[in-house]
């Protein structure tokens, strides 16, 4: 090692994938529905499409967490976004492509996706 | 590198390895296969998290699921239901950190933690202590690059000073003044050398340090290598400590690897090397003097100051001596600055301070708490009070230097000068709990028998004055005491403090001394009345039999193991008190409690 720049690279490399262990009360969370009805219609792939874009964009503050039924097992994969402040995002019928576009427009860009969300379900 | 969505810390101190943390990490791996989500989690050893009674523990991130009390056959469960289908074992986890909405709490809110400030322990059970690039993570090695490229030793031992710290190793002596002693010393070949040979009985501070944060050591020691102008350091360390030195070494290589120890680091002229010694576990050694004397390959023997050690030390040559708590909070003071740190405790004990808090408690474990927390706070609140509805009677910090603080004192703020009013000691931060089933006699003895053990037998006051004590009070705890013999305790033990030449000595009788003034009744009436009150000291008690209770039903006669109880069937029966040995056996296996202790 021979300057502060290379100590500042391997922290900020090492940083992003243990800071998770934080008690965090504040922080973007996104939970994803695993029970048995989730994991059958295809919700491991819309975590891992979560976890890859999360960790592709290097986005600080952000939780992929997953939960258990959530009820409404036939929209499945449902995925729920809370925003700090705001109210929670439910968005159905995921897929690992729908995923992505929930990150990169909601996440990043602080739209929610309205054509994905429970309300527009049965329209 | 695999993105994980998760994290399960497992503690790898000496109390969750030794309640079987191993298994659980194998167990844990085969798990996580068994169910396909291994490349999605990530299994980490790491130091100790403080809660040592409710061990082995495992903490889930992100959601901060702290389980207690963890068995391999509960592995499955936590994989199955919480890593993969994202239900959280609620009947596992520690109940505290269970809200009663079945919420999670965060562990800061816990009783245990809630009053619990992490400055030396920040790392530990965070991190894994194997990897450097963790530690570098969360600003390891920063405060030395600072130091480094920015600031000249003079600011360094400035900083420190402003901050106030003083020695955790149990003397409190002000830090910075060492580094200036030793750095005010012509130039030339200085040593840096870290005191981790930790002997006090229950005491396993820095033990857990060292385990859980070994970077923030070799971190500190070159800041302070910077600081005093050395090149070599040495960290003493006892080989009773495996993991530690396993670890420790193991972090050395690895700062070696990244040129964070070694020439010119940081690019700059600064060097620094940094070797392990081990010590053979004499409790002499973690004196300054005989640890140096161990260091250079003699028998670890201490020897008269002046010449301190930052004057003549190592191979007499300019040393400083720190222990291992002092070196931790080093790095954190020189990037928070030394306002900062100043800013926590109290006037003249600042920071905080780690302690080992065991005996008859609830919650034995690693607290840190700001200095100046009261010692009510850390039994009844951080430690969950005394086990099975006892009362609290004493206790004891600064092991067998040291000496009691009783009930009556329960409120007593800890920092150095407090606890020296009190005729205690800060020590190196060992807390014993005893609660009213303690003889506080047979404490004096069992301390005063370490040190008779492990006096260095140099000196005359030390190696027969403390072997004199010790009879006085067998002799007292067997019944065979008089009121002369306290008088003869009370002068032999200032003479021995006032002309041993070492710490060792100059403090063996602390023990003594405190019971001795808190609880002289207790002395008395093991002189005087023959009697134990707390009912320890078996010479002095007495099993018998309440002929009215007494069925006849042969239980205890038949479990005697020196046949010393004799009668015929369904009669009442008899304890021979020439044979009995007061094991106390018939005491637990009579069904009508007939037989009573007194």
């Amino acid at each position: 090692m021979k300057s502060l720049a290379e100590l500042e690279a391997i922290r900020n490399k090492t940083l992003g994938s243990i800071n998770l262990r934080n008690d965090r009360e504040e922080g973007t969370r996104i939970v994803v529905g695993m029970a048995t009805c989730g994991i059958a219609a295809g919700a491991r792939p819309v975590l891992s499409a979560l976890v890859d874009e999360v960790a592709k964009r290097d986005l600080k503050d952000i939780i992929v967490s997953q939960t258990g039924c959530i009820g409404m097992c036939r929209l499945e994969p449902i995925i729920e976004v809370y925003v700090p402040g705001k109210e929670k995002v439910t968005y159905v019928r995921m897929s690992p492509e729908k995923a992505v576009r929930v990150i990169s427009e909601h996440i990043v860009n602080n739209r929610p996706v309205k054509e994905f969300t429970v309300s527009e379900a049965d329209k | 590198m695999n993105i994980v969505r998760s994290h399960v810390l497992v503690c790898g101190g000496t109390g969750c390895t030794s309640s079987g943390s191993e298994k659980l990490i194998s167990e844990f791996e085969v798990q996580l296969k068994k169910a396909g989500i291994e490349n999605e989690v990530s299994v980490v050893r790491t130091g100790c998290f403080g809660l040592c009674a409710l061990g082995p523990i495992v903490i889930v991130y992100p959601e901060g699921a702290f389980y207690s009390m963890i068995k391999p056959e509960d592995v499955e469960t936590i994989v199955q239901e919480h890593l993969l289908k994202g239900r959280i074992v609620t009947k596992l986890l520690y109940e505290e950190a269970v809200s009663e909405k079945n919420d999670i709490l965060p562990l800061s809110e816990t009783q245990f933690y809630k009053k619990q400030q992490r400055i030396v322990l920040r790392n530990c059970g965070v991190i894994d202590p194997e990897k450097i690039d963790e530690y570098i993570a969360f600003d390891g090695y920063k405060a030395l690059g600072k130091v480094l490229t920015e600031m000249t030793p003079e600011q360094v031992i400035d900083v420190v000073k402003r901050s106030g710290i003083r020695g955790r190793g149990g003397a409190g002596f002000p830090t910075a003044l060492k580094w200036e002693f030793a750095a005010k010393q012509p130039e030339g070949v200085k040593y840096v050398c870290c005191n981790a040979d930790e002997g006090d009985p229950g005491a396993f501070m820095d033990r857990s340090v060292l385990e859980g944060d070994p970077h923030a050591v070799i971190e500190a020691m070159a800041i302070a290598a910077y600081a005093i102008g050395s090149e070599q350091g040495y960290i003493y360390i006892r080989a009773e400590y495996p993991i530690a030195v396993k670890r420790l070494q193991l972090a050395i290589d690895q700062a070696k690897e990244y040129g964070l120890l070694g020439n010119n680091i940081f690019d700059t002229d600064f060097s620094f090397d940094l070797e392990i010694r081990l010590g053979a576990g004499a409790f002499v050694c973690g004196e300054e003097t005989a640890l140096m004397t161990s260091i250079e390959g003699f028998r670890g023997e201490p020897r008269p100051r002046p010449p301190f050690p930052a004057v003549k030390g190592l191979w007499q040559r300019p040393t400083i001596l720190n222990n291992v708590e002092t070196y931790a909070n080093i790095p954190q003071i020189i990037l928070n600055g030394a306002e900062w740190f100043a800013n926590i405790g109290t006037e003249k004990s600042k920071g905080t301070k780690v302690f080992a808090v065991g005996g008859k408690i609830n919650n034995t474990g690693l607290v840190e708490v700001p200095m100046g927390t009261t010692l009510r706070e850390i039994v009844e609140e951080i430690g969950g009070g005394i086990p099975n509805g006892k009362k609290f009677k004493a206790a004891q910090t600064g092991g067998p230097s040291g000496g009691c603080i009783p009930l009556s004192l329960i409120d007593t703020p800890i920092d150095y000068d407090s606890l020296l009013s009190i005729g205690a000691m800060m020590g190196s931060g060992g807390l014993i709990v005893m609660d009213e089933d303690s003889c506080m006699v047979d404490i004096a003895k069992y301390f005063l028998d370490f040190t008779v053990d492990e006096s260095c037998g140099k000196c005359a006051p030390c190696r027969i004055g403390t072997k004199r004590m010790h009879e006085i009070l067998e002799k007292i705890t067997s019944g065979k005491g008089t009121m002369q013999d306290i008088e003869n305790l009370k002068a032999l033990a200032n003479s021995i403090k006032s002309s041993s030449l070492c710490g060792l000595g100059q403090t063996a009788p602390n023990p003594v001394l405190s019971t001795l003034r808190y609880f002289e009744d207790e002395y008395i009436a093991h002189v005087v009345d023959k009697k134990c009150p707390a009912g320890v000291c078996k010479d002095l008690l007495q099993y018998t039999i309440d002929k009215e209770k007494c069925k006849g039903c042969n239980i205890c006669a038949k479990n005697c193991p020196v046949t010393a109880i004799i009668g015929e069937l369904k009669k009442p029966y008899e304890i021979i008190q020439d044979k009995c040995i007061k094991c106390g056996v018939c005491e637990s296996k009579c069904p009508f409690d007939a037989i009573s202790r007194k």
